[in-house]
């Protein structure tokens, strides 16, 4: 139940990153769950190799998410823009495909594990049992979610994407600058899955693996909530967790992963429109 | 000369085991070739409908397995106790149930995932897969999970009063791949050339136009589809026979990755483009295992497949055409003609 709950928040984070890319660029972003990854192994990489404080290294990995999102709609979509969204979609397997590899070559094929401050004995509540760094990853996920809501309905900026989602022209038209848009939301979805990831990656292990099924999970999210729609991808994100508890405990562990694929066929299927979606508008 | 062009690439290739002694190059050749099958079959859907699936290693491991269990026999006990045992059938029986289970699964697939476009159709397709790939890691009673299939037999064929041909040498399975692909070449070829193919490219250039002049558009797409998967299941079959082993690894996105790279670097909508670009993605990792790891050939790989979308967008055999100024008639109705710049 718990663990659930721990899954729901960060797979609601990476399907919000992911829903705010292919709701305001139209880009099939192949690549998140690489960023995901990359999250990961900063933490990684900070907080054990180089010895920083744990909080320090997860704000770190998410500013560096950032800022490798903001590189790569730089380098590989601002060239393209206006292409169509198969091509983009090529272009985001290629650098999936590189940053994959590129995880392997660096950090090898074995799994690392990052240990944490909080203490080894559980918190006991009643009958219940947690582990502290699970309740942190729990509430800084549900922080971080909150953080884009208020990002995407509160500021300035959040109201240029959501007018840019809605109508590119006319936003363009009453002074929005298009391509400054495009950028904050590439890195702003870069971050939160990276931040998804330095989340995550403490509480299992840190493996090259681990972006190939947190792309398509992301994927199931979003089509779960409704494209573009914030909220439909946070309970997205613990439907898919539930589904994939049920899953994992009532058919077999080996089909856990499976549950969201079935999810994405039989609501693409039934209710293409996904489960939230009132019109397509986001926030 | 153009019409002879597609003969004298056979000829040459048909001379290959002739000169190749090196057991490795004509294993690359081989494999290449398989791929090369399949991705002219993605072609069908990817070049002349327009529409993208990223799930077409599903049927090119159903295909694989089909033919595998088929030659191999199984013996799986179903839900409810009922049980289903199967003896080992000729192989050649395998690979045509191969074709024959892969069309149908297109067809299954085409007739539900069709009623979506873009981005939804393709991430239905990689579910698809992905459901496929996993069901064959899991049900290990049939398939033997990770364990993988091994010691199934290569293909043999008996013919009336020419005698018995087992497909066990290279030499032979290099042949046999060649068959197969010169085979799909005129299918398709044909196929696209025909009434069917222009309704095809007609709703790939304008779905609601093609819609309004009459073409049931979702009868053609399932129709490329049943047909594309058939094929990619008898290159999954060739596949199985040849390696003599698989595992649920064949079910892999990359393979997937890999085959709609072949099909864009050749050129997407012409006859000839999975084969030049098969040839080449074939054959960089034999060149490039000379000085890469394994990890850094896939970054290569991955870099390379950026670069052909930024610099040649509509493929090879398109800017070859353009290049020495010849027409249209070698590359099909309509295939990589300029589209309308659209609107975003």
């Amino acid at each position: 139940m718990i663990n659930m709950l721990i899954l729901g928040s960060t797979y609601a984070l990476l399907g919000i990153g992911l829903t705010l890319i292919f709701g305001i660029m139209r880009i099939v972003n192949f690549a998140h769950g690489e960023l995901y990854a990359f999250g990961a192994y900063f933490v990684y990489f900070v907080a054990v190799l180089l010895g920083f404080n744990f909080f320090l290294s997860l704000l770190i990995a998410i500013l560096a998410g950032c800022i490798l999102g903001a590189l790569i709609e730089v380098v590989l979509l601002r060239p393209m823009r206006g292409a169509d969204i198969d091509t983009t979609m090529l272009i985001m397997i290629g650098a999936m495909i590189v940053m994959q590899n590129t995880e392997q070559y660096v950090w090898g094929g074995v799994a690392k594990s990052v240990s944490t401050p909080f203490p080894e004995t559980p918190l006991v509540i009643g009958a219940f049992s947690v582990s502290w760094l699970r309740l942190f990853v729990f509430f800084a996920a549900l922080a971080l979610i909150a953080a884009a809501y208020f990002l995407i309905n509160r500021t300035k900026l959040g109201r240029a994407m959501r007018a840019t989602f809605q109508d590119r022209d006319t936003a363009a038209l009453m002074g929005v600058n298009i391509q400054a848009i495009y950028m904050a939301t590439f890195s702003i979805g870069s971050s939160l899955a990276a931040a998804a990831g330095a989340l995550l990656g403490p509480v299992y292990v840190v493996s090259p693996q681990m972006g190939n099924i947190a792309s398509l999970k992301a994927f199931a999210i979003v089509i779960l909530g409704g494209l573009g729609s914030i909220g439909g991808a946070t309970i997205g994100g613990f439907i898919l967790a539930f589904a994939e508890e049920m899953g994992a405990g009532y058919i077999s562990s080996g089909y856990r992963d499976a549950m969201g694929f079935l999810l994405i066929i039989a609501v693409l299927l039934f209710k293409p429109t996904g489960l939230f979606a009132r019109s397509e508008r986001i926030g | 000369m153009k019409r002879f062009l597609p003969w004298i690439a056979l000829l040459a290739l048909a001379s290959v085991p002739m000169w190749l002694r090196d057991p490795y190059l004509l294993n690359a050749f081989i494999t290449t070739g398989i791929f090369i099958v399949a991705a002219m079959s993605l072609n069908l859907l990817l070049g002349y409908t327009g529409q993208l699936s990223l799930g077409h290693v599903a049927f090119f491991g159903i295909g694989a397995y089909t033919s595998a269990l088929v030659s191999l026999g199984f013996d799986v006990e179903l839900i409810g106790g009922f049980r289903v045992v199967h003896e080992p059938w000729p192989v050649w029986l395998g690979f045509f149930l191969a074709i024959l289970v892969s069309g149908l699964c297109g067809y299954i697939v085409g007739k539900l995932s069709f009623r979506v476009r873009g981005a939804y159709f393709v991430i239905v397709t990689i579910s698809f897969a992905e459901v496929v790939r996993l069901v064959a890691l899991n049900w290990v009673e049939l398939t033997q999970g990770p364990l993988a299939l091994t010691s199934i037999p290569p293909i043999t064929l008996g013919l009336p009063g020419l005698g018995y041909f087992d497909f066990f040498s290279k030499q032979s399975n290099f042949y046999l791949v060649l068959g197969v692909v010169a085979l799909s070449y005129v299918i398709i070829g044909r196929l696209v050339n025909s009434r069917i193919g222009r309704a095809m490219v007609a709703l790939k250039e304008n779905e609601s136009l093609a819609v309004s002049v009459g073409i049931d558009v979702t009868r053609y797409l399932v129709l490329a589809a049943v047909v594309s998967a058939g094929i990619a299941g008898a290159a999954g079959s060739l596949y199985a026979h040849y390696l003599k082993i698989i595992d649920p690894d064949v079910f892999l996105f990359l393979y997937t990755v890999t085959m709609v790279i072949m099909v864009i670097t050749g050129g997407k909508g012409t006859l000839a483009g999975p084969i030049v670009g098969g040839l080449i993605f074939g054959f960089i990792p034999v060149v490039a295992r000379s000085f890469a790891s394994p990890e850094l050939q896939w970054i290569l790989y991955g870099w390379f497949m950026i670069l052909i979308v930024f610099v040649l967008p509509q493929g090879i055999v398109p800017a070859i055409e353009k290049w020495f100024g010849v027409g249209e008639e070698a590359r099909g109705p309509g295939g990589t003609e300029p589209k309308m710049q659209e609107t975003h």
